[in-house]
């Protein structure tokens, strides 16, 4: 046994080192970046007109619209008591959205984008979401927060029908960082062709201020492209190793503030991992006392954490999901950290 | 109208070569209709996804690489977008570009470190998100046309296909001292053995057939060549016949024997092909069982070669025997040489048809030889030859256990 067990150990150390001597590196050449000779990951990258992985981060409220162009969607009513009234044109439609490189898939979204457009409001704020139908199933918005069940969403006979419209209308509360998705059935479709989308609400002044900081918004996704109740791609925010590829910047010694949102299908959990680094957790973002400094935080389907660190060194950082499978599946990116600017 | 045809002789012969022209022109006429306008995509409708299939021809494994040869089997283009190995996104480069139209194929070549004799899942993913996985069930480096491999494949042929087949030659002495009804029940012995070849090829044979993509049609390709083995060694048969007909007497059955080794030969063939492949897949890792299997299995193949020179009462010369061992036994080697290096289900699906329908003329043969202008259905109803048969069903079904 013991014997046998040495000479297959012989057997694939000669095979490892083998391939280290006429393997992958040989195959590659040696022009190209660091991070490229890896030979995992997806090959090539997604059409620049496509959905960008890295104006999602820090776009909300059509924030990365023209000022024009944005008012089409957006619009801000100060009221006497010092809140605002937001009201917000969101619409469903069906579109194919480039997953990964070459991988297109057949997605419902919101305004045409997955995750849909994110919406923040600061506690206390007027919501009226004006939802239009224009796709070939029965939709709806359900937004996690306070609201009266006529604005759930998820009752029977609340689903909006293709051409139809409905107006969603409630208080921002509480504070914390929530999602909305569409609750039409099959519920485990609409999520997963694309319905959901990050809904953050900032507590008012007088409960309180989160220190500024660099805000990143970052939604833990994944794609079916079978249709057999398992997932090919998993990313965050919809595109597989969007952040390998264009790294998130963000700059040493300067606070980083992350909306971590899971809304993967099929898989019970998704969690993320950062390396290197440690950062605050505040699960649901409903206080502003961090509960645990880690830095591998896992979360089921609909929940949420904002996480906060400051980075110390410059250079590189890999996050990705600490199950390795998602990791390699798509779900995989990298921070980048430079020096500040003197 | 006869007379309208014969009347006037240039217009006999106009017609005469642009009759079969008029439907072939309507033909081509349809075709350009077909492909300039395209019921095909009114007959479709809107929206429809595209059919894609993609079908895996080879895959085989270099020292760090995965090298999978795919073939877009479907009627519609395939566009391969990126590829998986076992569940990680992976690097590849193609070869023949990443847009495959109907037949067309290309070789992805993939730098990952497989685990020597672990399972791995390579999975393309296309435009679409439409999966296709090959599971490479034990993975092996896959042999490269070397001396070692080249000697290995051959020292699996003479194991499996020579020697076998030489030792049941030897048989050939004691079977001479037999008396008629023992000679008979030899013979339907051999129709035994070949019957039980004949059911084996064919189901392997239909097997593969079934494996091969929709556009190879397999089962039609299986059947067809069958049936022109059968047919071609039919022709070459009763020209040797005719060729030796003024010849001594005897003759009969060294021929028979000579078609009999050929048929043999075949279906070796065909089975080196199945060895060699298997064994360039990791699949069999051709066990000392595997080999004892086979050759006890084909020692049966020798007996049913020399079967009805015995019967014939003629001493065939030394190198006569040797030829009809070579016949029957070496092409094994090649076919494990072909298997090992350059195999392809295609190929595996011809020469175990070859061999079907050769086997299939062989018995048809040897059942006449035995009948001599006779009743069939008398002469195989006597205790000898249903004895025999069942005895050589028996045998093969036996040995067979062995091989798997």
């Amino acid at each position: 046994m013991q014997a046998t067990g040495l000479a297959s150990l012989a057997g694939s150390l000669g095979m490892v080192k083998r391939l280290s001597g006429q393997g992958i590196p040989a195959a590659h050449g040696s022009a190209h970046l660091a991070h490229e000779s890896h030979a995992m990951g997806t090959m090539g990258r997604t059409a620049p007109d496509g959905f960008n992985a890295s104006t999602f981060l820090t776009a909300w409220n059509f924030s990365d619209l023209s000022p024009d162009e944005r008012s089409k969607f957006y619009r801000e009513t100060p009221r006497p008591d010092g809140s605002v009234l937001r009201e917000y044109e969101i619409f469903a439609t069906d579109r194919e959205i480039e997953i990964a490189p070459g991988i297109f898939f057949p997605a419902w979204t919101y305004n045409g984008q997955v995750p849909g457009p994110t919406i923040r409001a600061t506690e206390g704020d007027r919501l009226r979401v004006t939802f239009r139908n224009l796709g070939t199933h029965p939709h709806s918005m359900h937004f996690h927060g306070w609201h009266a069940p006529e604005m759930d969403g998820a009752l029977t006979g609340q689903e909006v029908h293709p051409g139809e419209t409905f107006v969603y209308e409630f208080d921002a509360d509480p504070f914390g960082l929530h999602l909305y998705h569409c609750h039409t059935v099959p519920l485990k479709r609409h999520i997963h062709k694309g319905l959901y989308g990050a809904f953050i609400i900032d507590p008012r002044s007088t409960t309180g201020v989160r220190p500024p900081a660099q805000e990143l918004v970052m939604v833990m996704n994944a794609f079916d492209t079978t249709f057999d109740s398992e997932n090919e791609v998993y990313a965050v925010n919809t595109v597989a190793n969007a952040y390998m590829h264009e790294p998130i910047r963000v700059t040493v010694g300067q606070r980083v503030r992350m909306y971590l949102v899971n809304v993967t299908e099929f898989d019970p959990i998704n969690s993320l991992h950062l390396h290197a680094v440690f950062f605050d957790v505040f699960r649901t973002g409903t206080s502003l006392t961090p509960s645990e400094s880690t830095d591998t935080i896992m979360l089921c389907q609909g929940e949420r954490a904002i996480l906060e660190t400051t980075f110390r060194y410059p250079g590189d950082f890999m996050f990705h999901a600490h199950q390795s499978e998602f990791a390699e599946l798509g779900w995989m990116g990298l921070f980048r950290a430079e020096a500040p600017r003197t | 109208m006869d007379g309208a045809f014969q009347s006037g002789g240039a217009t006999h012969v106009m017609r005469r070569f642009l009759l079969p022209l008029v439907p072939l022109a309507l033909l081509g006429i349809l075709l350009v209709v077909i492909t300039r306008w395209g019921p095909a995509d009114a007959l479709r409708g809107d929206g429809y996804p595209p059919v894609e299939r993609l079908n895996f021809q080879r895959v085989t494994l270099e020292p760090g690489f995965i090298v999978a040869s795919v073939l877009n089997d479907g009627p519609d283009t395939v566009t391969i977008a990126q590829v998986q190995i076992d569940d990680a996104f992976w690097t590849f480069t193609a070869d023949t570009g990443l847009s495959l139209g109907h037949l067309g194929r290309t070789e992805l070549r993939i730098p990952y470190p497989w685990v020597h004799g672990e399972a791995h899942i390579v999975k393309v993913l296309t435009s679409t998100g439409t999966a296709f996985e090959h599971e490479i069930a034990v993975a092996v480096e896959t042999p490269t046309p070397n001396a070692r491999f080249l000697g290995i494949f051959t020292l699996i042929g003479l194991y499996v296909g020579v020697i076998p087949v030489a030792i049941g030659l030897l048989w050939f002495p004691f079977l001479t001292r037999l008396s008629t009804r023992t000679m008979d029940f030899l013979l339907a012995l051999t129709v035994g053995l070949l019957a039980f070849l004949l059911v084996d090829g064919a189901s392997e044979g239909l097997e593969a057939a079934g494996l091969l993509p929709g556009s190879f049609q397999g089962v039609v390709l299986f059947v067809l060549a069958a049936a022109a083995a059968y047919l071609m060694l039919e022709g070459v048969g009763s020209w040797l016949r005719s060729r030796g007909r003024n010849k001594a007497e005897g003759r009969a059955g060294w021929l028979l024997a000579i078609m009999i080794a050929v048929g043999i030969g075949l279906h070796n063939f065909g089975e080196g092909l199945a060895i060699g492949s298997a064994f360039a897949l990791g699949e069999a890792a051709l066990g000392t069982l595997l080999i004892v299997g086979f050759t006890l299995h084909n020692t049966t193949e020798g007996l049913a070669i020399v079967a009805p020179l015995a019967r014939d009462r003629r001493q065939p010369s030394v190198m006569e025997l040797v030829r009809l061992g070579l016949i029957g036994g070496v092409p094994t080697i090649a076919g494990a040489w072909v298997g090992g290096f350059v195999y392809s289900p295609v190929w595996s699906v011809l020469f175990l048809a070859l061999g079907v329908g050769a086997i299939a003329q062989v018995v048809g043969q040897i059942v006449r030889h035995m009948s001599h202008e006779g009743s069939t259905a008398r002469m195989l109803a006597t205790p000898p030859v249903l004895a025999g048969l069942l005895a050589g069903f028996a045998v093969m079904y036996v040995t067979g256990m062995l091989v798997g």
